[in-house]
């Protein structure tokens, strides 16, 4: 039996190093990675906790977490894609067209 | 055994992760992903959730690595930023942060350990032997979780109807220009 | 192997909802025969304000019992949110049905995200369970990514959409991470049962952290400092159209959930997150206002004013009391009014390649366009706080609620920035009133007869509720839970 500390503190280190990963990288692709890694993360906080309640809410949860996920990469990758035709780049430094 | 397993897994999800962060090529780092995902997976086997796990390898590994994949080569953006620096001030506040909220989450799971906690679910191990986590799971998501999962079907929806949008400009262009 | 049983669901009350779901729907499929898409702007017109009847007429009949197994609940609360809502909804649809045949983006799927993005704000105000939350702000959210990126041939409008994709997703990720925090510590994701298991006060650190994540994740989706710094590109880069509804619904979502979790999940912890959120809506509102003094463009100046809006109803939330949610509701909907009112004017005075919303070319307005310059002028008025408008009963309510709950200091330092965004909203009319327009500025379309309908109402719900405010305190009464 591994105790579920353990789960929990290895999915804060994901998510701390998901979360760095959002502010350091500048290539939105790898950012895009990197919120994927943060999900991970917390389903892996909720199927530990699922598992040491008995509680299958967790899972549901996670379930539905995945299903967000899915639709999101879509999204992101399909806005991503349309501004590349118009600015070549993925580089989110570049794309500062709007200053105030 | 189970503990050895934990390590193994939690260890190379670990350097998988930091791998994807401190990559240049952005294919390796969708590569390190994909490799913490599998190793994701591998932890919700030993915590009895074998429906996640086959689920995570399908709709993580399956679909959004390859979709992710797909197009940083589509784009031909693998190489991304010329990174001159990691050590910059901006990049160890970062870091700093990080700690930070490592400190504290490591502090609430501390207490967490000592403190009594609300067991209040039936669903233990020995149910999940007897009935399977796919049952499990499905008869929650039908009864208790009944609206959310209504709900994800529109937010399916709002997905495919968004891609349309931002993608299928041109072929309605192309239909109107009689091409 | 035994069946499911699927318990009894209450779908009488979600009637609204659905009402909403199924005119996107009908969108959807009727967009591919129907070749004037302004017909399917009137049709989503049409649902929304029929499912505002059907909620209304439900009201004090059956339906008020939690629905689908104590997951969501329509009470007055959430009634009064879906008012709000549907009427931002509305207002947006008739701005978009002049504002986008305008720039050359009319398409039938643009209302249908609209409508799948409000049925996903209903179901926020509703929600009692942490997982509608969830679902129901990813559907506004998804929505409102591809709407601001709806143009396709314009530079600031992709950048809008990833800007709003990423900050949103990675917001998305604290909220979950303090939703299953929360979870973990109470083993339940349904509101009162978190509410009860912490009141009995027992594993205090984890839903803590999770309830200071969950913070900051409602912070990033209602724009508050030090989480703002996506909304003026956001909002400014976004068609004038989406930004309308964006500014206003997705915050006013983003209220309704954070404003039933504190109260009903975390009054245990209310001392510290009161704190919290009273530090939040002074640094809000502060850099808000300041922020907006230094803009030379009109859109980007309101999307600073919409930041600073966000923290004087934090200031209500910080109340955390009846009174101060009694002043949020009443609040939001002016809000509502008074802000899609302006947008709708920038909107009108934009054209292609986001000309005319610099400030310079407001110049002489009041006499190319009076009416126009008088419905600016009255929400600029009414955003300003000035009496007898709307906005000023909004401000009093709020204010008052912040000094009877002991927040006095908090009430003054809202005052004072009250004075200091006067600056701003009065160089805009400065601008049209007393400046003489520039011999090559661009010639002001005519607005289109929906566009007017909207500033219509818009203008007429600020002064009505100005010179009459008590019949909207009545209906803010019932919109409290219990």
């Amino acid at each position: 039996m591994v105790p579920t500390p353990y789960y929990l503190l290895l999915a804060a280190v994901l998510f701390a190093i998901g979360a760095g990963g959002v502010m350091l990288r500048r290539n939105t692709l790898v950012i895009l990675m990197c919120v994927e890694l943060m999900m991970n993360a917390v389903n892996l906080t909720f199927v530990a906790f699922s598992h040491e309640l008995n509680d299958m809410t967790g899972q549901v949860f996670v379930f539905m977490i995945m299903t967000v996920a899915a639709v999101e990469a879509a999204i992101g990758l399909a806005i991503l894609v349309e501004l590349y035709r118009l600015t070549r780049s993925v580089n989110i430094d570049e794309f500062n067209s709007l200053k105030g | 055994m189970e503990i050895y397993l934990f390590f193994l897994f939690g260890g190379i999800a670990v350097v998988g992760a930091l791998a994807m962060v401190f990559n240049k090529n952005a294919v390796h780092s969708a590569l390190f992903l994909l490799l913490t995902l599998v190793m994701i997976a591998g932890l919700y086997v030993l915590l009895n959730a074998q429906f996640i796990a086959v689920a995570q390898i399908m709709v993580y590994a399956g679909a959004i690595v390859v979709l992710i994949l797909f197009v940083v080569m589509l784009l031909g953006a693998e190489l991304g930023e010329s990174i001159p620096r990691w050590l910059t001030l901006r990049n160890s506040v970062m870091v700093l942060l990080a700690l930070v909220f490592l400190t504290v989450s490591g502090t609430a799971v501390y207490d967490w350990l000592y403190s009594t906690q609300p067991i209040t679910g039936t669903v233990t191990d020995e149910v999940i032997a007897r009935q399977g986590s796919v049952q499990l799971v499905g008869e929650s998501l039908f009864t208790q979780f009944l609206l959310p999962f209504e709900l994800a079907s529109i937010l399916l929806l709002v997905g495919i109807i968004g891609v349309v949008v931002l993608g299928g400009w041109r072929l309605v262009q192309h239909r109107q220009r009689g091409e | 192997m035994t069946a499911i049983e699927i318990p009894a669901l209450n779908f009488a009350a979600l009637l609204p909802l659905f009402i909403v779901v199924g005119t996107g729907l009908l969108v959807v499929v009727l967009d591919l025969f129907i070749a004037d898409k302004k017909s399917l702007g009137w049709l989503s017109l049409f649902g929304v304000i029929l499912a505002a009847i059907v909620g209304n007429m439900q009201q004090g009949g059956a339906g008020f019992d939690p629905a689908f197994q104590n997951v969501s609940l329509l009470d007055g609360y959430a009634n009064f949110f879906n008012i709000i809502f549907l009427s931002t909804a509305a207002l947006s649809i008739l701005v978009a049905l002049g504002y986008l045949g305008r720039v050359g983006l009319h398409r039938g799927e643009y209302y249908a995200l609209l409508l799948f993005a409000t049925s996903g704000m209903m179901a926020m105000g509703m929600a009692t369970d942490l997982m509608v939350v969830f679902i129901g702000l990813e559907t506004m959210s998804i929505a409102l990514y591809v709407m601001s990126a709806l143009n396709r041939h314009s530079r600031p409008s992709g950048e809008a959409g990833i800007k709003y994709f990423l900050m949103g997703s990675f917001a998305s990720a604290f909220l979950l991470y303090g939703m299953a925090l929360t979870y973990g510590a109470t083993g339940s994701t349904n509101f009162s049962d978190i509410g009860s298991v912490l009141t009995a006060g027992t594993v205090a650190p984890m839903a803590m952290l999770g309830l200071g994540l969950l913070l900051v994740g409602f912070a990033f989706k209602v724009a508050a400092v030090p989480f703002q710094w996506w909304t003026p590109d956001v909002y400014h880069g976004a068609p004038t159209a989406v930004t309308t509804f964006m500014s206003v619904g997705a915050k006013a979502a983003g209220f309704a959930t954070l404003m039933r979790l504190l109260m009903v999940s975390f009054p245990a912890f209310a001392v510290d997150w009161q704190l919290a959120i009273a530090v939040l809506a002074v640094l809000t509102m502060t850099l808000g206002n300041v922020a907006a003094l230094a803009q030379k463009d009109v859109k980007r100046m309101l999307a600073y004013s919409s930041i600073a809006h966000a923290g004087y109803i934090l200031v209500g939330v910080a109340a955390a009391t009846t009174e101060g949610i009694k002043s949020v509701l009443f609040y939001l909907l002016i809000y509502a009014f008074m802000n899609i009112g302006a947008f709708a004017v920038v909107g009108v005075l934009e054209q292609k390649e986001a000309i005319g919303t610099k400030l310079t070319e407001y110049a002489g307005l009041a006499r190319k366009n009076p009416w126009l310059a008088m419905v600016m002028a009255l929400f600029l008025f009414s955003l300003t706080g000035f009496p007898p408008l709307a906005g000023f009963w909004g401000k009093l309510y709020i204010f008052r609620a912040a000094v009877n709950a002991d927040l006095t200091w908090l009430a003054v330092v809202a005052v004072i920035n009250s004075g200091v965004a006067a600056f701003y909203y009065l160089s805009v009319i400065v601008q049209m009133y007393m400046k003489p327009a520039a011999d090559d500025a661009p010639e002001i379309l005519p607005s289109t007869p929906a566009t007017r309908i909207a500033l219509a109402v818009a203008g007429l719900a600020v002064v009505l509720i100005g010179i009459l405010p008590a019949s909207l305190v009545d209906m803010v009464a019932k919109g409290v839970f219990g």
